[in-house]
């Protein structure tokens, strides 16, 4: 089944004001290396913006980088945003400086896992490729 | 050096064979830059070096060993621990608590939409308004957050950047309210825009109208404000970014010679200015080399001062600097461990005779600190100032083959990059070719593969690691509440103000946007006016266009 799967596309922008975008680039290109298709979305994108990018490229996942603390307005507003736009399917995920309890609280708002400081690359490969496929086998059910 | 002939060849060959036989630690022997590192240093190592020339004595060109004959001797570093966070009355209070525990100057986080120009009432600052920083939307919140310090007495560091200009002049009619002569203020505008563009990414405008208003903000303080520092050239967030040291001493010194350039062509004499240029570098984890680095930045800069830009007082030779240690360094896991990783980068910006310092406090992987870890943050500095011993005596590395010789190597590695930024055309046509952001990201990646394949440890989080860690810090909870606290004020500013005074001092802005006056005379009055910084930010992008960079990774 693998084999035949078609390659996992991942949109990766950073919203609202924030420009730290070391993390968003070292992630966009790993994800790459992984073999992902990798829409690099680019800094400064409103919720907006980035639900259009997202349904436009047809994308499986989206990761957000947020480390300026909004992420309580930001993440939710995507999430909402991309099922009103027909892509409920789209995982949202992301990382940046967010609190546990923060990350519990959007993971009850429909939001995928949050990744903090110190996750290694093969962690995020892993868990995007893991919930993708789930998410494309539950589709297919 | 005369110590060279002590060490023969015949010692050292038996050194190098023994060291040869002896089993070696199956670890990369590399800096956290992934330089490679020697086993040992010897004379040999610096025998192409001229020790009175290259590094000489304090206060002496070419300043390797300190810009003051004295340095700490005659006064310790300033700490200075940067804070902002919520409404302009809340980091009014951490100021007072942080200056009663014997902070001596006071820095100032501004929250995103300070930092992009955006009123907090603007809709793209909703969520973000107070979150990592103090929304400063107007001169009421200016007044408010240095209310009960008198600026005359305390210098403050602002870091900010694209509305630096419009930021300072609230500052400068704060104190002219507070009845402080524009003469008497110290402190430091961060005003760095070149950075922006190739590391933080904090930008508005196209980098020519940047450039100008930097330039202004020079030209202003050298003939009102001898004591201010317009501009302090930042290494930091390149360093944040994922740069390597020796990238972030080139790419920073780089910026720097570019602002002497460009107000040497607005007409401004290089010794009228440059004894007020600042530099901000970040201590990371790798001990030497970050010593290495700050040594090397005031050897080079000197250099180049004298040699490239024609600089002839001594005080336009003198690199000075601010250090921050490594927020890029700490670990969400065992958070604990960072207290101790911030000690010895602060004491690497000591070792390398920093003016003034911040040291991160433990939780600031998980969010803004909260009052007891910046307490412990300051104590840290405190404890190396007046127990450590390290103050009493003046760049006491000085002469050891491996910091001398990292020294000269750091020095090799900035003129080669200066050598490339020429190939480019400069810094701005580097930018504009996305050249120092691909570099900057290359170099990030390239750590974290190594850190993802054991080759760079980190405690904690690739070696001895804990499953389960329950160190649970408290964190500074930021709510919502002060973003209405935040709306309000600005509601009240909007309605109590003249609209008449409003209306004439944003039409003067535009009037001097479009022709070549230094603008911070329009922007001083719109403060005053009580404008916010959003009208007159406003009025600039109109003016000046704004900036978007290509998405690229």
């Amino acid at each position: 089944m693998q084999a035949s799967e078609q390659p996992i596309r991942v949109l990766v922008a950073k919203p609202g004001l924030d420009g730290h975008d070391r993390g968003a680039k070292v992630v966009a290109a790993a994800l790459r290396d992984a073999g992902m298709e990798v829409i690099y979305g680019g800094l400064h994108q409103t919720a907006d913006r980035i639900v259009e990018m997202a349904i436009q490229e047809d994308v499986d996942a989206v990761g957000l980088s947020i480390l300026s603390g909004a992420h309580m307005t930001l993440f939710p507003k995507v999430r909402a945003l991309l099922s009103e736009a027909g892509g409920g399917h789209i995982l949202l995920t992301g990382g940046g400086i967010i609190p546990q309890e923060d990350m519990d609280a959007l993971a009850e708002q429909g939001v995928g896992r949050l990744f903090g400081p110190g996750t290694t690359l093969q962690q995020l490969v892993d868990y995007i490729r893991d919930e993708v496929s789930n998410r494309r086998a539950a589709a297919r059910s | 050096m005369t110590t060279v002939d002590r060490v023969t060849n015949a010692s050292f060959e038996a050194w190098k064979a023994a060291y040869d036989r002896a089993r070696q630690r199956d670890v990369p022997f590399e800096t956290v830059s992934s330089a490679p590192v020697l086993p040992l240093t010897t004379p040999a190592d610096l025998s192409g070096t001229d020790a009175d020339a290259e590094i000489g004595l304090p206060g002496q060109f070419p300043y390797t060993r300190g810009p003051y004959a004295s340095m700490y001797r005659t006064r310790l570093w300033t700490m200075r621990q940067f804070a902002g966070f919520g409404t302009s009355i809340d980091t009014n209070k951490r100021y007072h608590y942080l200056l009663d525990h014997g902070q001596t100057g006071l820095s100032v986080a501004f929250d995103l939409p300070t930092l992009m120009g955006y009123d907090s009432d603007h809709p793209r600052s909703e969520g973000e308004v107070g979150k990592c920083g103090v929304a400063i939307a107007s001169l009421a919140d200016m007044e408010t957050l240095f209310d009960g310090i008198p600026l005359s007495d305390v210098t403050t560091s602002m870091t900010i950047n694209s509305p630096a200009a419009i930021i300072w002049a609230m500052y400068l009619v704060t104190a002219q309210k507070q009845g402080t002569k524009l003469d008497q203020l110290g402190g430091t505008t961060q005003n760095d825009i070149l950075k922006e563009y190739t590391a933080q990414k904090e930008f508005i405008f196209p980098p020519a109208p940047s450039m100008r208003l930097v330039i202004d903000t020079m030209e202003f303080a050298t003939k009102h404000t001898p004591r201010w520092h317009p501009v302090s050239v930042s290494g930091y967030h390149i360093r944040e970014a994922g740069s390597t040291a020796a990238q972030e001493l080139a790419f920073t010194l780089a910026d720097g010679f570019a602002y002497v350039v460009a107000a040497i062509e607005r007409g401004l004499d290089v010794d009228s200015f440059a004894p007020r240029l600042s530099f901000f570098f970040n201590s990371h984890v790798d001990f030497f080399e970050e010593i290495a680095k700050f040594r090397a930045a005031r050897r080079v800069y000197a250099k180049r001062m004298r040699d490239k830009y024609g600089a002839k007082n001594e005080r336009s030779l003198m690199l000075r600097f601010h250090t921050q240690t490594a927020g890029c360094s700490l670990t969400a896991q065992q958070p604990l461990n960072n207290i101790v990783r911030t000690t010895w980068e602060a004491l690497a910006g000591v070792l390398g005779g920093t003016q003034s310092l911040h040291t991160n406090s433990m939780d600031e992987t998980l969010a803004l600190p909260t009052e007891h870890a910046a307490k412990v943050a300051l104590r840290t500095q405190q404890l190396i100032a007046y127990e450590s011993g390290v103050a009493n005596t003046i760049d006491p590395l000085a002469g050891s083959y491996f910091i001398e010789d990292l020294t000269n190597k750091m020095e090799a590695s900035a003129n080669e990059i200066f050598d490339q930024i020429d190939e480019h055309g400069g810094v701005v046509p580097a930018i504009e070719k996305g050249w120092f952001q691909r570099e900057i990201a290359a170099a990030a990646y390239h750590y974290q593969r190594e850190l993802d394949a054991g080759q760079q440890i980190i405690v904690g989080v690739n070696k001895f690691v804990e499953q389960g860690d329950d160190t649970k810090l408290d964190t500074l909870f930021i709510g919502p509440e002060a973003e209405r606290e935040q709306l309000e004020r600005l509601a009240k500013v909007r309605r109590e103000r003249s609209q008449g005074a409003v209306d004439g001092a944003l039409e003067r802005i535009r009037t001097d946007a479009a022709s070549s006056v230094n603008m911070m005379p329009a922007f001083m009055q719109a403060s005053e006016a009580y404008c916010t910084l959003g009208e007159m930010i406003d009025v600039l992008r109109d003016e000046f266009g704004t900036y978007t960079e290509a998405p690229a990774f």
